[in-house]
């Protein structure tokens, strides 16, 4: 008796272990599940994006949040449990991830064509969602004298008190740069060669003993308002819900900002193609992507989204003509090329 | 019970009695096993499969062979001192053609592009500019024309190397080696050459975190095993409620207490000890206070019931017979708890060893651990190869740790369950 039983019981678990392994590896039918950033910004678009998108479609829909990396879509792609269909994705992310197969090739006929969207953020594996700037941000209530741009961010006499950067060469290597006198649009030309590299680091140098170095976007509003550093780089959009939500005080410049866009992807073999073109029509349109720019301040890629919003809501915004009279975008072909040698000099750099 | 008292009690049945023997020792060993079936395939597919994927990772080298299949068999035949051979430029030409029309170009150019930096631009910059196939006898002028790399020999052996199908290209990698144009096995370039100090680091990091440990964690587990139960359940609670607080909580909770306007820097700037703010976080001394904490039940709890199990007669007849507290304490307490120190400080120090989100939070730009570096290059960047060679160092380095041990603690009685 007791024989059979235990006999059973293994049965038992491997039934359920092989069962469990033959479900998680078939692709069930789900609801559509749209990733994003999570935070203020997913807030944002669960207003004017998730919510109304159920409402008029009648599509269900869930929404979850992620950190981003292209190799947590490769795992799930390749893993063949894909639970997501709809991911927003960093431009270097869009690009590998394309070349590696990892997303549906869109067509552009379902989401309102390619006419409908600014030139930078139209890409046969992902349409533009929002453009966004790495500002210099500081608290006016604690700086006397404004900052002006990167050469005062490296001016301790200046300004004294601890900065924060994003850890990595990325972002921080441009920054040394036009602290040192490199115009904006030549940024990556003198980036590209190994004397600029150079330069950027010596620059660097001269502040490393007051660096503090941030990792998740969440970090940079909460060193400033604790008073650990006095100038940091920033994503703007967390510096303009730290002042709505918060009632902070803080400031930011725009001169040498870097821009970037986020793309949404359908990943590869989701079974919900549909409803995720559906979704991005829905996401696509310039009254649903004007109501995300007045809820938190990024740019966004429907042509027609920015002449719907007031002029007060616009010049808080990235895509402000004024605001990225200045800004340099980020370089993806450079980052793909120079990522992993750069990151290992920056580190090199940091243990010296 | 003897076979012997056993004969003849069962004459009905033609079984030799040995058999039936066996077979019930064989019925009974089934059912041990019945029972740890569902343990083993668990273990196997969550622990032991992911593990050897890893290890694959780690030495797997397929992708160039993939994407540019005709040029690395005609590679096969170069003695690697000229350049190639026309027939090799023609491979690598249709390759190229075949490679743009499904699209695959770019992960061949990523996994040479880890190898020589700017061959990404090389290949996909030559996939661009290559509008037809060459005709017979002029590949090698073609390709030349469009990019002079073509004409250099390394480029031709970075291709040959990334040949695959293994290779031991992120292995030497993550010690900081590479192979030169020759084959030879040579030191990194010094700004590249990153991850033997990274893993000293992590050593280090890890091994003060436990002395720490051990130094704060033995005098608590005393008084907790000295004391009588209703105090020691209390302290315990002590004990054991920061263990069952997320960590990230308290990581963050260091964050507070630690940063210039903290709750420490304020206290002694009030009372008056400094005028400017330590810096107490984002440095290596903020990393070793917030893991010890995290860390400091992991001591305690194999200290406390090494020490629960000392008789106190011990240390009476100790006493007794005429030794001083200091003698006693080193002779014959201290000893006893070998066992325990050995077992939490090996709990500890592999624990540690594998810290990730602490060092992200409360550490520097220069106290980040081998563990940062196994999750940039899985998420962010992609090189899977690196990745899990550095895990692989990792985990070949905390097995030799822990047979070490076993060897050490050999001949002790207990053994912190490390018996092998």
């Amino acid at each position: 008796m007791l024989k059979r039983k235990t006999g059973k019981i293994a049965l038992g678990f491997v039934a359920a272990f092989t069962a469990g392994a033959a479900l998680a590896t078939s692709a069930q039918a789900r609801d559509l599940t749209v990733v994003s950033w999570g935070g203020a910004y997913q807030d944002a678009q669960k207003k004017v994006y998730f919510e109304p998108f159920k409402k008029a479609s009648g599509v269900p829909m869930n929404d979850e949040s992620w950190d981003g990396g292209v190799g947590v879509l490769r795992a799930k792609v390749q893993g063949g449990a894909a639970t997501w269909d709809v991911v927003q994705v960093e431009s270097d992310e869009l690009a590998v991830g394309c070349e590696e197969g990892l997303y549906e090739k869109l067509d552009y006929s379902k989401i309102g064509g390619e006419a409908a969207y600014i030139k930078p953020s139209v890409n046969p594996c992902g349409v533009g969602a929002i453009l966004y700037d790495f500002v210099l941000g500081y608290d006016k209530d604690k700086l006397k004298d404004a900052p002006k741009g990167w050469a005062d961010f490296f001016d301790t006499k200046k300004i004294p008190g601890k900065r924060a950067l994003r850890q990595g060469p990325k972002t921080t290597l441009e920054i040394a740069l036009m602290a040192d006198g490199v115009a904006p649009k030549d940024v990556y030309k003198v980036l590209a060669t190994d004397e600029g590299v150079d330069r950027a680091f010596k620059k660097l140098d001269t502040i490393k003993g007051d660096l503090v170095w941030w990792k998740a976007g969440a970090q940079p509003p909460q060193l400033l308002a604790s008073g650990e550093v006095a100038m940091t780089s920033v994503y703007n959009g967390r510096i303009d819900t730290a002042n709505k939500n918060e009632k902070k005080n803080f400031g930011m410049v725009w001169d040498g900002a870097l821009f970037t866009l986020d793309s949404w992807v359908i990943l590869k073999g989701s079974p919900n193609k549909d409803a995720a073109y559906k979704f991005l029509d829905f996401a696509g349109k310039a009254e649903n992507q004007s109501k995300l720019s007045e809820n938190i301040a990024y740019g966004t890629s429907n042509k027609d989204a920015a002449g719907l919003l007031q002029p007060a809501v616009l010049k808080d915004l990235p895509t402000a003509p004024d605001n990225i009279k200045n800004a340099v975008e980020i370089n993806v072909a450079f980052w793909l090329e120079n990522i992993d040698r750069l990151t290992e000099r920056f580190n090199k750099w940091a243990a010296k | 019970m003897t076979a012997a008292s056993l004969t003849g009690a069962d004459s009905k049945t033609s079984v030799p009695l040995k058999r039936r023997l066996k077979r019930a020792e064989r019925a009974r060993q089934f059912k041990a096993l019945a029972l740890v079936v569902p343990l083993l395939l668990f273990l196997l597919f969550t622990f032991a499969g992911p593990i050897a994927g890893m290890l694959w990772h780690a030495v797997d080298d397929r992708e160039v062979r993939q994407v540019l299949p005709q040029t690395i068999a005609a590679l096969a035949g170069w003695d690697g001192k000229d350049l190639p051979d026309e027939k090799t430029y023609a491979a690598l030409a249709s390759d190229i053609q075949a490679a743009r029309a499904a699209g695959t170009i770019a992960i061949a150019a990523k996994r040479l592009n880890y190898a020589l930096n700017g061959f990404r631009t090389i290949l996909i910059g030559t996939a661009r500019n290559l509008k037809t196939v060459p005709e017979a006898g002029t590949a090698r002028e073609t390709l030349g024309k469009i990019n002079p790399a073509w004409r250099e020999r390394a480029t031709w052996t970075t291709i040959k190397d990334a040949g695959g199908p293994v290779t031991s290209f992120y292995l030497l990698g993550a010690l900081d080696l590479v192979r030169n144009a020759d084959g030879a096995i040579v030191a990194a370039p010094p700004d590249q050459a990153i991850y033997r100090e990274v893993f000293a680091r992590t050593f280090l990091i890890s091994l003060g975190v436990t002395a720490l440990c051990l130094i704060l964690g033995f005098p608590v587990a005393y008084l907790l095993a000295a004391l009588p139960p209703g105090k020691s359940n209390l302290l315990m609670i002590f004990v054991l409620l920061p263990f069952w607080t997320s960590l990230l909580v308290r990581t963050c909770a260091w964050i507070v207490l630690l940063q210039s306007n903290g709750v420490v820097n304020d206290s002694l700037h009030w009372l008056g000890i400094i005028d400017e703010p330590l810096r107490l976080i984002y440095n290596r001394f903020g990393v070793c206070v917030a893991m010890t904490h995290v860390l400091l039940p992991f001591m305690i709890l194999p200290l406390y019931s090494s020490m629960k199990a000392i008789s106190p007669a011990y240390m009476r007849a100790a006493a007794s017979l005429g030794a001083p507290p200091l003698t006693a304490f080193l002779r014959i307490y201290l000893p006893q708890t070998l066992p325990g120190v050995g077992a939490g400080s090996l709990l500890v120090f592999i624990l540690a060893l594998g810290y990730y989100i602490t060092p992200a939070l409360v550490g520097g730009a220069a106290d980040q651990m081998i563990s940062y570096f196994i999750a940039l290059y899985t998420t962010e960047t992609a090189n899977w190869g690196l990745a899990s060679a550095l895990g692989a160092v990792l985990l070949l380095a905390t097995i030799l740790l822990a047979l070490v041990y076993g060897k050490l603690v050999q001949g002790q009685q207990v053994t912190g369950g490390m018996k092998n």
